[in-house]
């Protein structure tokens, strides 16, 4: 019988560390660093108004681009919060979570041969994306010297002829870098000079401890050439709802909008509604989760550095990226043995692609009595070797 | 009163046994910083006490509790000033407020057993000056106190990893 797996889905890497992953769920008392959602439950008023909506019948199709109370609330609400102007008519376009909403922003611009760069490390969707849209993924580094912000002549060295966009994600996952408006602007004019899209992932906008999201497409002339996405899941503790969005001008929204409605037709009705609720009432929620990260965020960095795992301040996510060089372990030699030995599971930085070699993925979105123990475990671990 | 003191009133409004040491991890202040914040909103009476959220119900306690609402005419200068201060002291009363609508005091008071409760709305507070009309409602089970729900919560399910 010949091959039936197509050649796309065979260029995309399985995960190296599959076993890894595996090992975890067969082991128990493990404190697990490696999540990468909120612990929070999702506020109660956001739920009520999912389980109403379900008694009241609300369970249909919604139109492809989403419920145009969704669309009007999310236009005004980006406009306030981050000075983003997106028509809720014609450049926006509510997509199931930020993953479709990248899936089809990708495809939307990607063309055969097209090199899509990639600021990382990196969330591990996009490289896959873009191979799966027929491009091709090229990483730009960006360095623990750095902060793990984008750095612009490192971008400038990767870009030829073929490139057509860049994609990144700041607050970041896997290193909490944020990118402020005087780090975006040198980028701005480099991704205007050489005439490239930029595809920007914020999905942690919300989650910042010492200054407020700067919006990519609000520097200088990005707008025009920014696809900007976005979603529900960190901000409120929405990770199952699917509810996210896709923001554009409009010529690229329609092409992302073809794509949308016939793979996913529309999000579904009932996290629509929540996500509603989500900007009508949840505001206070939001912050109080905002606010407890951060007392997480400080004990947790503190005491990394204070057991020997250098870790720059991350001001953004909920994710502390230490460096685990001074081990002599690799990442992932420091992750298994971790894992055996203490039972704490992280996240080895290599699987985030370059620049991620010899860190690990720490998520505060546990308990502070988690985060305590978990650096006690990981201290007894760092001392016996 | 600054964002910190702000932050430290959070963090002890849910959890007033942290060490000084651990707020001041949590905060990055130093130790000595921690407890002069600290000390300072307690001169202040900014923090009035420590005190522990106590499911009664759970220790084997039949205490009961009772929420009374009173009519009361005000004084002149005074409004409901000293009656409800007057009524504070009482160590019946567990928490006292003027609210709105048809009643002017809501008072929720505490004893030992039913008897107790009845005794002292009946003796105590119904026959106070200025008081026209009372309306007690027993506590038959409480869900929630200060914020704090007081029933078990199932965990839910998290993947042990995610991206």
């Amino acid at each position: 019988m010949r091959t039936f797996v197509s050649e796309r889905a065979r260029q995309i890497p399985p995960s190296g560390i599959r076993k890894f992953f595996d090992l975890v769920l067969t082991m128990n008392d493990v404190i697990s660093l490696g999540v990468g959602e909120p612990d929070f439950r999702t506020p109660w008023n956001i739920c009520e108004s999912g389980i109403y909506s379900i008694e009241q019948g609300v369970t249909s199709y919604t139109s492809n681009r989403g419920l145009q109370t969704l669309r009007d609330a999310l236009s005004a609400h980006l406009a306030s919060r981050y000075q983003l102007k997106y028509s809720a008519d014609d450049e926006l376009i509510i997509t199931a979570g930020v993953s479709e909403a990248l899936d089809i922003a990708v495809r939307a611009i990607v063309n055969p041969g097209d090199e899509v760069l990639i600021a990382e490390p990196s969330y591990v969707s996009y490289a896959p994306c873009v191979t799966l849209a027929g491009g091709i993924p090229v990483p730009v580094e960006c360095t623990e010297q750095d902060h793990f912000r984008l750095n612009p002549d490192t971008l400038q060295e990767k870009i030829t002829d073929k490139t057509k966009a860049l994609i990144i994600n700041f607050p970041n996952n896997p290193t909490g870098a944020i990118m402020k408006k005087k780090d975006l602007e040198p980028i701005a004019d480099i991704v205007t000079d050489r005439d490239l899209l930029l595809i920007s992932d914020e999905v942690y906008s919300e989650l910042t401890y010492e200054s407020s999201h700067t919006a990519p497409a609000t520097v200088k002339d990005l707008w025009q050439r920014t696809i900007t996405l976005n979603g529900f899941s960190k901000a409120y503790a929405m990770t199952g709802w699917r509810v996210g969005f896709l923001c554009a001008p409009q010529e690229i929204c329609d092409a992302a909008l073809k794509i949308h409605q016939y793979v996913m037709l529309c999000a579904p009705v009932m996290g629509q509604v929540g996500a509603l609720e989500a900007l009508r009432s949840a505001e206070d929620d939001k912050t109080s989760m905002v606010n407890e990260y951060r007392l997480r965020r400080n004990m947790f960095v503190a005491g990394l550095n204070r057991i020997g795992l250098s870790c720059h301040v991350p001001e953004g996510a909920f994710y502390a990226f230490p460096s685990a060089k001074g081990s002599g372990l690799s990442d992932v030699e420091f992750a298994e043995r971790l894992l055996r030995e203490q039972r704490v599971a992280v996240v080895p930085g290599s699987v985030f692609g370059c620049g991620g070699d010899y860190h690990l993925r720490c998520a505060y979105a546990v308990s502070r009595k988690e985060l305590t123990e978990a650096l006690g475990r990981i201290e007894t671990f760092i001392n016996g070797l | 009163m600054d964002d910190k003191d702000l932050e430290l009133l959070r963090i002890l409004e849910e959890n007033s046994r942290l060490s000084a040491q651990e707020i001041g991890s949590m905060t990055n202040l130093i130790q000595a910083e921690v407890e002069a914040r600290i000390h300072a909103l307690e001169e202040s009476q900014v923090i009035r006490k420590y005190t522990s959220v106590i499911n009664w119900e759970k220790a084997g306690n039949s205490e009961v509790s009772a929420i009374i609402e009173l009519k009361v005419s005000p004084e002149r200068d005074f409004g409901y000033d000293r009656i409800a201060e007057r009524l504070s002291r009482f160590r019946q009363v567990r928490s006292l407020r003027l609210i709105t609508g048809t009643y002017d005091l809501q008072v929720m008071v505490s004893g030992k057993d039913m008897q107790e409760v009845s005794r002292f709305v009946s003796e105590h507070v119904a026959p106070m000056d200025r008081i026209r009309e009372t309306a007690t409602h027993i506590v038959m089970k409480s869900y929630k106190e200060n914020g704090n729900t007081l029933f078990e919560q199932q965990e839910t399910e998290r993947l042990p990893y995610s991206f």
